[in-house]
């Protein structure tokens, strides 16, 4: 078993104990806004198919990453704008309609 | 400075991404602070990118820069499109995030010059299958719900067992792999078997469960992102993987208590197909109807009304009209509140993304515990294109196979008011007793249309 696989399984015990305890706490309300981000969070991947396309090793893996830069990326532009546009709609009657 | 002291900066980048991760959801626990989270995300993840371009390691930028404006240019729309159609853009992205992670586990397996430990393997190989199958699962889920496909389960004899003997065959093939990681050629026959079972997976699921899917298919992205992380010993991948997979994970979770059911249930039940043939014969009993005129009378007379939405309001568009009722009733010195079921709708939270659309404030958005203990001092219970979460069988008829799931007590109103098309059952064919109920006053038509005429009657809207 190589060294990193633990200090890897660490982090993501922590981590997962970390989202399940500050997810609990998102409201109801904003449970479709809290799919769309995380899903722009998850597509933080961009950040190992750039290094795969970046790398140009063989003609494969360079398509496979370069495909995957660019669905990840769309995830990451794409998510962000639209929970965005979704917080952007949930407003208090004391706040003004903007 | 060498390329060895540089990854070590880079890597503090890495970290600051993921706290600003964290704190991006923390900031969504209410909706008041909940654009911050937005922007906490945002510059968590522009630093990675940055940081990772700034890699020597990347060296051939024809190769990013060009898929990276490819990525922004199908994003932004896919980021603009109608709020009635985000729970099929959920999906695609999830579809979108599974196949970067399966591709770059399939890019890292061929990278490797010699045979891979037999470690390495393993998570390559479970990386890969869960990527995969999440992507065409994934792909299901978007076209049931773009209907491209038939939001019908779609069932034949034996189906769970040639599903999971799919499902063996791409494990077994992991297995020789890591036995002897040398056999390179069962590889790719891998990924095309787990491929084959994400469509089978998804395929026999109906349009009403596509809640606990969705969430269930985002859990599986998430975890597929954490194991990427795994076999590069990444861990901001770990830790956004681990994020996004927990959140899809409780969100399933609180779905499948909404509907009273377990995960296999959802997974191999084919809900919806059962029900159809009975609820047909059954003999038709009398019910009442009313006209827009008198349902708006009804509404004008009430103090407090409870509005019930379901899929049956995003497939009409009828949120805006339903904001027009909601408006010209307010005005009249009614009370009206919006009772909110967990799995109305098609994906977790679909219907509060609706109304708040529409310009409803959240305040008048209530969650179904909260609402049902004012239910038997409310005067009109006013159901627009909810079947199966107001239906009073889940409560009292064993038989029924929707029992024990948890409902809107509409039923325990003065006077409930359904709008409907016509009496067939709803889409999970189970008959609904709440109709044929002395209280319930029937509005048969289009939702948009007929909220549209009882605004007209009450003098409101344009």
């Amino acid at each position: 078993m190589p060294a990193d696989f633990l200090s890897n399984l660490y982090v993501f015990i922590l981590a997962a104990f970390v989202g399940f305890e500050v997810i609990k706490r998102v409201s109801p309300l904003l449970h479709t806004p809290l799919m769309s981000l995380t899903n722009a969070l998850d597509a933080i991947v961009v950040v190992a198919a750039i290094v795969i396309a970046g790398r140009h090793e063989t003609r494969l893996t360079t398509v496979l990453g370069a495909i995957a830069v660019a669905a990840s990326f769309s995830n990451m532009v794409g998510g962000f704008l639209i929970t965005d546009r979704m917080l952007r709609m949930f407003k208090s009657p004391r706040s003004k309609q903007s | 400075m060498n390329a060895a002291a540089l990854r070590q900066y880079l890597d503090f980048a890495y970290i600051a991404a993921v706290v600003l991760f964290i704190l991006a959801l923390k900031f969504l626990s209410s909706p008041k602070n909940a654009r911050w989270g937005v922007m906490a995300g945002e510059i968590g993840a522009a630093l990675a990118v940055v940081a990772t371009l700034l890699d020597p390691e990347v060296a051939h930028y024809q190769w990013v820069l060009i898929p990276l404006i490819i990525g922004a240019g199908a994003g932004i729309p896919l980021g603009l499109v109608r709020m009635t159609a985000v729970p099929q853009r959920t999906a695609l992205s999830h579809a979108f995030g599974a196949l970067s992670a399966a591709m770059i586990g399939v890019a890292e397996y061929y990278v490797a010059t010699a045979p891979l430990p037999r470690f390495a393997m393993g998570e390559i190989a479970l990386e890969v299958i869960i990527g995969s199958l999440t992507f065409t699962g994934s792909l299901i889920a978007a076209g049931k719900l773009q209907e491209l496909l038939p939001q019908r389960p779609i069932v034949y004899r034996g189906q769970n067992f040639v599903s999971l003997g799919v499902l063996a065959a791409a494990l077994a093939l992991a297995v020789a792999l890591v036995l002897n990681p040398a056999r390179a050629a069962l590889f790719p026959i891998m990924v095309v078997v787990a491929l084959i079972f994400g469509v089978l997976l998804v395929t026999p699921i109906g349009g009403a469960d596509m809640p606990t899917v969705i969430s269930l298919l985002n859990s599986y992205a998430g975890f597929s992102a954490a194991l990427l992380g795994f076999v590069l010993d990444s861990k901001v991948l770990v830790v956004a993987g681990a994020l996004d997979g927990s959140s899809g994970f409780i969100l399933s979770v609180i779905m499948c208590k909404a509907m009273n059911r377990s995960f296999a249930n959802v997974m191999f039940g084919a809900f919806g197909q059962v029900q159809a043939s009975a609820a047909a014969g059954q003999e038709q009993r009398p019910v009442r109807s009313a006209t827009a005129e008198e349902a708006g009378a009804i509404l004008e007379a009430a103090g407090s009304v409870v509005i019930v939405p379901g899929y049956g309001m995003a497939v009409a568009q009828a949120q805006h009209k339903v904001r027009e009722l909601y408006d010209v009733l307010a005005k009249k010195g009614v009370k009206v509140y919006f009772a909110i079921h967990p799995v109305a709708g098609r994906m977790p939270g679909h219907m509060n993304v609706l109304l708040a659309e529409a310009g409803i404030p959240y305040e008048r958005l209530i969650e179904m515990d909260e609402i049902n203990g004012d239910m038997p001092q409310t005067d009109v219970a006013l159901v627009v294109g909810a079947n199966d979460v107001t239906n009073p069988a889940a409560r009292t008829d064993q038989a029924s196979p929707i029992y024990g799931m948890p409902i809107i007590d509409v039923d325990k109103a003065h006077t409930v008011m359904v709008i409907k098309r016509s009496l067939n059952p709803g889409f999970a064919g189970i008959d609904n007793p709440l109709y044929y109920l002395d209280q319930t006053l029937m509005l048969f038509g289009d939702a948009k249309q007929f909220v549209g005429a009882i605004v007209r009657e009450l003098g409101g809207g344009h």
